[in-house]
């Protein structure tokens, strides 16, 4: 009789099921199935953990329905920043991805809409033309293919080594957001933690419903430059998914474990 | 063309105390102006003097950030960083522009967007988005110039235009060079290098196709500067009249969407 570990490792998943990961608020250690078969979200203590990509699509998407646009695109030192072309490459290794949003197409709950995904393991789903372009193609090709979109923010804002083009990106993609708005589709934004910075001064505000996950922060300005600036504590729960709802900028705060199916209803409630 | 200072020079420069404002353009540039306050959901914001006014005999809106002058004027001026009403009520006008068929001149100079607590509380983010979004459909010529420091998408917030233009020593970066020292070097005394890395200077930018005109301002007065500005703004606006709306704002889109094309 071949032992478990024999039959994990002829079927290629000894490395799955062996990986531990670390809740980020309570510290438990766990086998990662243990999070990912509660939709990351930590068995012990029930912090939400950080999504990647694809354990995002996994969550929302229909099953072998994403279809990935512009997979292929990747940043150059467009600049010529110091480091950063280093930082790229570390970045690709590190995170596996080219960039920090994944693009496309897919189904939820059965109905058809264009996706984006930002991912924080690539430099903290920081925005530069890249992702600028893959989310203005994105919005695009959903205004010409009259297709909502869902898009999932994570980002610690624009991406500084790119300079003054990052910040263009906010304008560029609030372009086609705008064309897509007066052809009369649909955008959900779905804030994730954390949404900061020229996301949050971008497209991360500008749907037409914005839901939030529990606990995620969301705002502008950066807590420390905050609190350096005006020498004041900051209130507790301050720029939170729940102080946001609180303060009128959030739809709906929704659970994990039932994103889906409210962004299916809205969808559906919306299809044409 | 262009002055001999370093990056971080012009940075300097272009805060520098007695550098003239959005204030200084309305008062030298603008006939019969007057003021129109308030955001009309929350307060009026002090960093943002905004109005209707002659341009050489053309009716226009300008919105223009203005820091003041003594320190009580600074202090109610927020040091010219507006909040989210300020941007509110710079949009309110934006679309009064749009309604009476009216071009609209910005006036950019801050160091960013107030980032206070209270302003977190009013969606500052918001705020911003939501100009960046509707001025890409606002059916009026939009002229953004960048007379100081542009300071990040607080300065954006005005810069959704058809026209850019910047003064020689202005400059416009995502980050201030301070700011992006401290976070990737840990060190904010290496602003001089971050300056230079950033590429922030009105050269820089428009070698970028990203500002269509840089004005001089070497051995000009102020009054020098402002005129040589008025004629292009002049110029730009009579140009952009006479499009129709469709070729305005398919411009004003592909002006942005042409930044950064990859592959
Ligand atoms: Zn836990």
């Amino acid at each position: 009789m071949s032992s478990v570990k024999e039959v994990l490792g002829n079927l290629g998943l000894l490395d799955y099921f062996a990986e531990k990961r670390t809740c980020k608020k309570c510290g438990a250690e766990l086998p990662y199935p243990a999070f990912r078969n509660n939709n990351m979200v930590c068995p012990s203590c029930g912090a939400y953990q950080r999504m990647n990509a694809e354990e995002r699509i996994s969550l929302v998407v229909d099953k072998d329905t994403f279809i990935e646009t512009n997979a292929n695109m990747e940043s150059k030192n467009i600049i010529g920043f110091p480091e950063y072309s280093a930082k790229l490459k570390k970045a690709k290794k590190d995170s596996s991805l080219k960039e920090a949003v994944v693009c496309g197409t897919g189904e939820i709950g059965g109905q058809k809409c264009a996706l984006f995904i930002m991912d924080s393991s690539f430099m903290m789903g920081s925005m530069g033309t890249v992702v600028g372009e893959k989310i203005t193609r994105l919005f695009e090709m959903a205004t010409e293919n009259n297709l909502p979109v869902v898009g999932f923010t994570t980002s610690g804002g624009a991406r500084m080594q790119e300079g003054i083009y990052s910040l263009m990106q906010m304008a560029k993609v609030s372009g086609a957001v705008h064309r897509h708005s007066e052809s009369g589709n649909l955008y959900i934004a779905v804030l994730t933690d954390p949404t900061t910075g020229g996301i949050t001064a971008s497209f991360a505000m500008q749907g037409d419903i914005t839901i939030a996950e529990p606990k995620a922060l969301i705002g502008f300005a950066g807590q420390r430059v905050i609190e350096q600036t005006t020498g004041e504590k900051l209130p507790k729960g301050f720029q939170r998914a729940e102080f946001m709802l609180e303060h009128g900028f959030v739809d709906i705060i929704e659970e994990r474990k039932r994103l889906k199916y409210t962004l299916t209803r809205l969808l559906e409630l919306h299809s044409r | 063309m262009y002055n001999e200072k370093s990056s971080y020079e012009k940075v300097k420069a272009a805060r520098s105390n007695d550098r003239p404002m959005g204030g200084f353009y309305i008062r030298n540039m603008i006939d019969d102006f007057i003021e129109l306050h308030g955001d009309r959901r929350f307060g009026d914001d002090g960093a943002i003097v905004s109005g209707v006014g002659y341009l050489d005999g053309i009716p226009v809106t300008v919105i223009a950030m203005e820091r003041g002058d003594s320190i009580e004027e600074r202090m109610r001026r927020n040091f010219g960083c507006p909040s989210p009403e300020g941007y509110r009520k710079a949009l309110r006008l934006m679309k009064q522009a749009e309604k009476f068929s009216r071009p609209i001149i910005c006036f950019i100079g801050s160091s960013g967007a107030n980032c206070g607590i209270d302003a977190e509380k009013r969606g500052q983010g918001e705020a911003i988005a939501e100009n960046l979004v509707e001025m890409m459909g606002i059916k009026a010529p939009i002229v953004s110039v960048v007379v100081g420091e542009g300071g990040s998408g607080g300065a954006l917030a005005l810069g959704v235009c058809d026209t850019a233009i910047m003064l020689e020593d202005a400059v416009y970066s995502v980050i201030s060079p301070e700011g992006c020292a401290s976070i990737l070097w840990k060190d904010s005394a290496k602003a001089p290098e971050a300056a230079d890395a950033l590429k922030l200077t009105a050269g820089d930018l428009y070698n970028f196709g990203i500002v269509e005109y840089v004005i001089e301002e070497k051995d000009r007065t102020a009054e020098e500067i402002c005129s040589a500005l008025k004629k292009c703004i002049k110029k730009e606006i009579a140009k952009k009249q006479a499009l129709t709306i469709d070729e305005l704002l398919d411009g004003r889109y592909n002006k942005f969407r042409k930044i950064g094309n990859c592959e």
